[in-house]
């Protein structure tokens, strides 16, 4: 099969696969405990106005009708009005995904740096402490929840030493006037430091193990020994040639990380009060706010979805032994 | 002739072998378990971090057994009248009055007895997922690989979509739906967790399906059932048990994330409760360490274990790991 027609049929699947889930997503929410109507009308309201509010948000439409508004106001991104705050879903959404990709994109540079050094370095220095304390620090990083980590950071650096804010995005006298303004500030990133490490500490596992068993792999590699009978120092060897011959699964890898790390965000923003998407989403389901509810997870997943695409590609893109039968 | 006389008899021996195993088919399949799984446990033994982890989960099961013999007070009994809220009870080796061996929280409740009942859910959640998710991953792999064609095409899309789901905000959205019970963690975990092991379990069964033992009992005319029961699923155990390990982790790091973001079960102490209410409270702000550091401790080390034990079933599986590390 050729390459097109792979990612032609890989479309297809992707697609089927997203109205999988958004079906499911329709039937749970339907089967939710609780009448949604009860929640945002008020008690006291007329039952005129009641009527009317519920006709506006389609809710008395018999369940097929409801079912195909639904999908096709997702697949149009009309992701209706929240019930809580009466403003568009796509504004709150491009509101907090900003905040959430920053954090995200940040964690993910340092777990992937720190990951990839230190998986190289573990398998150079075989049996040795170094790769012990590499393997060791990568369980670590697998048992301890993030958000106690997270608690643990705030707890020491933010009021013990006191050298990091306790939680937030900005100071609360700082008022920039744009995103772009923001993210640039100094401010910005002395909040950022603390969630973004700690996430990235959480996400460094995988590159971790990951390149150390690559790594072992390729080294086994007859064109190792070449660069060593050169007469190249052992560093050289690790860095520029094994451990470039040993990225190819850590590209892809990376690639479903992101999909994962969107939504994996959440417990982080939660300890760090990170106005993110993740932690939205938390809070829209805790007051039963649908429409939010709903983008929010819809774009999670389909990030997760459109991510495990992205990485199906590039491994036959960066791989031209990958064949498809 | 001579040789004629030969053959038959190797016949009649065979057939009276056959009657024998037939008499005996449950004895003979209690010692062919027992067999496989002490020359398992013995592999698992000298291996000292295996060892440590089988302690660790019991020592956590025995404190979860006796949790009402070892808890000094009830967990969910406040230790003062009148107040709902108010600065809590330092530990007794901090200048504390009472007697609390790590306090009491804001609201009263003594630490040290909400930890020792903490380990009930965690290792409720933890071994019933491990299970759940094991078993129904194996089951799947089993018939999709088995069966392949459209079984294991329509399965296998199934699986596909469970992996479109993000982990975490799949489990918020249904624990938040069926209501945040302890049972609805498990459930929510176990819908999406399967996925891992099936799709890895499946490969390896499409493997064994090819060896010329399972073509030679399926030329003899045994059932499928048969095949799959006796000569596939003994194979692809130990891979079982490898993830039924690593879903302890995703078990009780799930529970506790689920319950630090508020959607824990009200009715019962846990790990993750307990860090809510620390974090609720700000005790990271007071510096109430004897508060968050011990809940994140123990949920870490029934994890590590979990890990360990996974990581030494690896090396049962494969052999050619033994003796490196």
């Amino acid at each position: 099969m050729s390459k097109l027609n792979f990612a032609i049929r890989r479309t297809f699947q992707m697609v089927a696969t997203l109205w999988v889930i958004a079906t499911l997503l329709f039937a749970m929410f339907r089967a939710m405990p609780g009448d949604p109507t009860t929640y945002f009308v008020s008690e006291g309201m007329p039952p005129e106005a009641r009527e009317q509010l519920i006709a506006q948000y389609g809710l008395d439409q018999p369940t097929h009708i409801q079912y195909i508004e639904f999908i096709t106001s997702l697949a149009t991104l009309e992701l209706g009005i929240s019930f809580h705050s009466g403003r568009e879903v796509t504004g709150i959404i491009w509101l907090y995904l900003p905040n959430t990709l920053v954090l995200m994109l940040t964690a993910i540079a340092f777990a992937y740096t720190f990951g990839i050094t230190f998986g190289v370095l573990a398998a150079w220095k075989r049996g040795e402490t170094t790769e012990k304390g590499a393997v060791i620090l990568a369980l670590l990083q697998r048992s301890f929840p993030e958000f106690w980590v997270g608690l643990v950071v705030v707890g020491i650096f933010g009021a013990w030493l006191d050298v990091i804010p306790m939680s937030g995005m900005t100071s609360g006298d700082h008022r920039p006037e744009s995103f772009l303004a923001m993210i640039t500030s100094l401010d910005f990133l002395w909040h950022l430091i603390a969630p973004a490490a700690v996430f990235g500490f959480y996400l460094m596992g995988l590159p971790l193990l990951l390149m150390r068993n690559n790594m072992l792999e390729v080294l086994a590699e007859d064109f190792v020994d070449v660069c060593r009978a050169k007469g190249l120092s052992e560093r050289k060897v690790m860095f520029k040639h094994a451990a470039r011959n040993a990225l190819l699964p850590i590209v892809t890898a990376a690639a479903v990380a992101i999909g994962y790390a969107v939504g994996g965000a959440i417990l982080v923003e939660t300890v760090f009060s990170w106005p993110g998407l993740g932690r939205e989403m938390v809070r829209a389901v805790l007051r039963r706010d649908y429409p939010v509810a709903q983008g929010t997870f819809m774009l999670l997943a389909t990030t997760v979805v459109f991510m495990n695409f992205v990485a199906d590609l590039l491994y036959s893109w960066l791989d031209p032994r990958v064949v498809y039968e | 002739m001579s040789q004629g006389e030969g053959t038959r008899e190797l016949f009649e021996n065979l057939e009276g072998y056959d009657e024998l195993d037939d008499v005996d088919s449950r004895k003979r399949a209690i010692r062919l378990w027992s067999e496989t799984l002490s020359e398992q446990w013995a592999i698992l033994r000298e291996d000292k971090l295996v060892v440590f982890g089988v302690v660790t989960i019991t020592f956590f099961g025995l404190v979860a057994l006796l949790a009402p013999l070892l808890a000094p007070n009830p967990p969910t009994e406040r230790m003062w009248e009148g107040a709902m809220i108010m600065q809590w009870e330092n530990p007794l080796w901090y200048g504390g009055e009472g007697s609390y061996l790590l306090g009491t929280t804001a609201e009263g409740y003594d630490i040290f007895s909400q930890l020792i009942y903490g380990s009930r859910p965690a290792l409720i959640v933890g071994l019933s997922a491990a299970v759940i998710c094991a078993g129904t991953g194996t089951m799947v792999a089993l018939v999709a690989g088995y069966y392949g064609g459209r079984v294991d095409d329509v399965l296998m899309r199934i699986t596909d979509v469970a992996y479109g789901l993000p982990l975490l905000p799949s489990v918020i959205l249904l624990v938040a739906m069926l209501g945040p019970s302890f049972l609805n963690v498990i459930l929510a975990v176990c819908l999406l967790q399967w996925r891992a092991s099936a799709r890895v379990i499946r490969s390896q069964v499409l493997s064994i399906r090819e060896r010329p033992y399972v073509q030679a009992a399926k030329v003899t005319g045994a059932s499928d059932w048969r095949i799959i029961s006796r000569h596939i699923a003994p194979n692809i155990l130990p891979l079982t048990f490898l993830y039924g390990a690593f879903a302890i982790a995703t078990g009780i790091l799930t529970e506790a994330g689920v319950s630090f973001i508020g959607l824990g079960d009200p009715s019962q102490v846990s790990w993750g409760t307990m860090l809510q209410s620390a974090w609720t409270y700000n005790a990271m702000y007071h510096q109430a360490w004897w508060w968050f550091i011990p809940p994140g401790i123990c949920i870490a080390l029934v994890v590590i274990s979990g890990f360990l034990i996974g990581r030494g079933y690896e090396e049962v599986t494969n052999p050619a790991l033994r003796g490196n590390n």
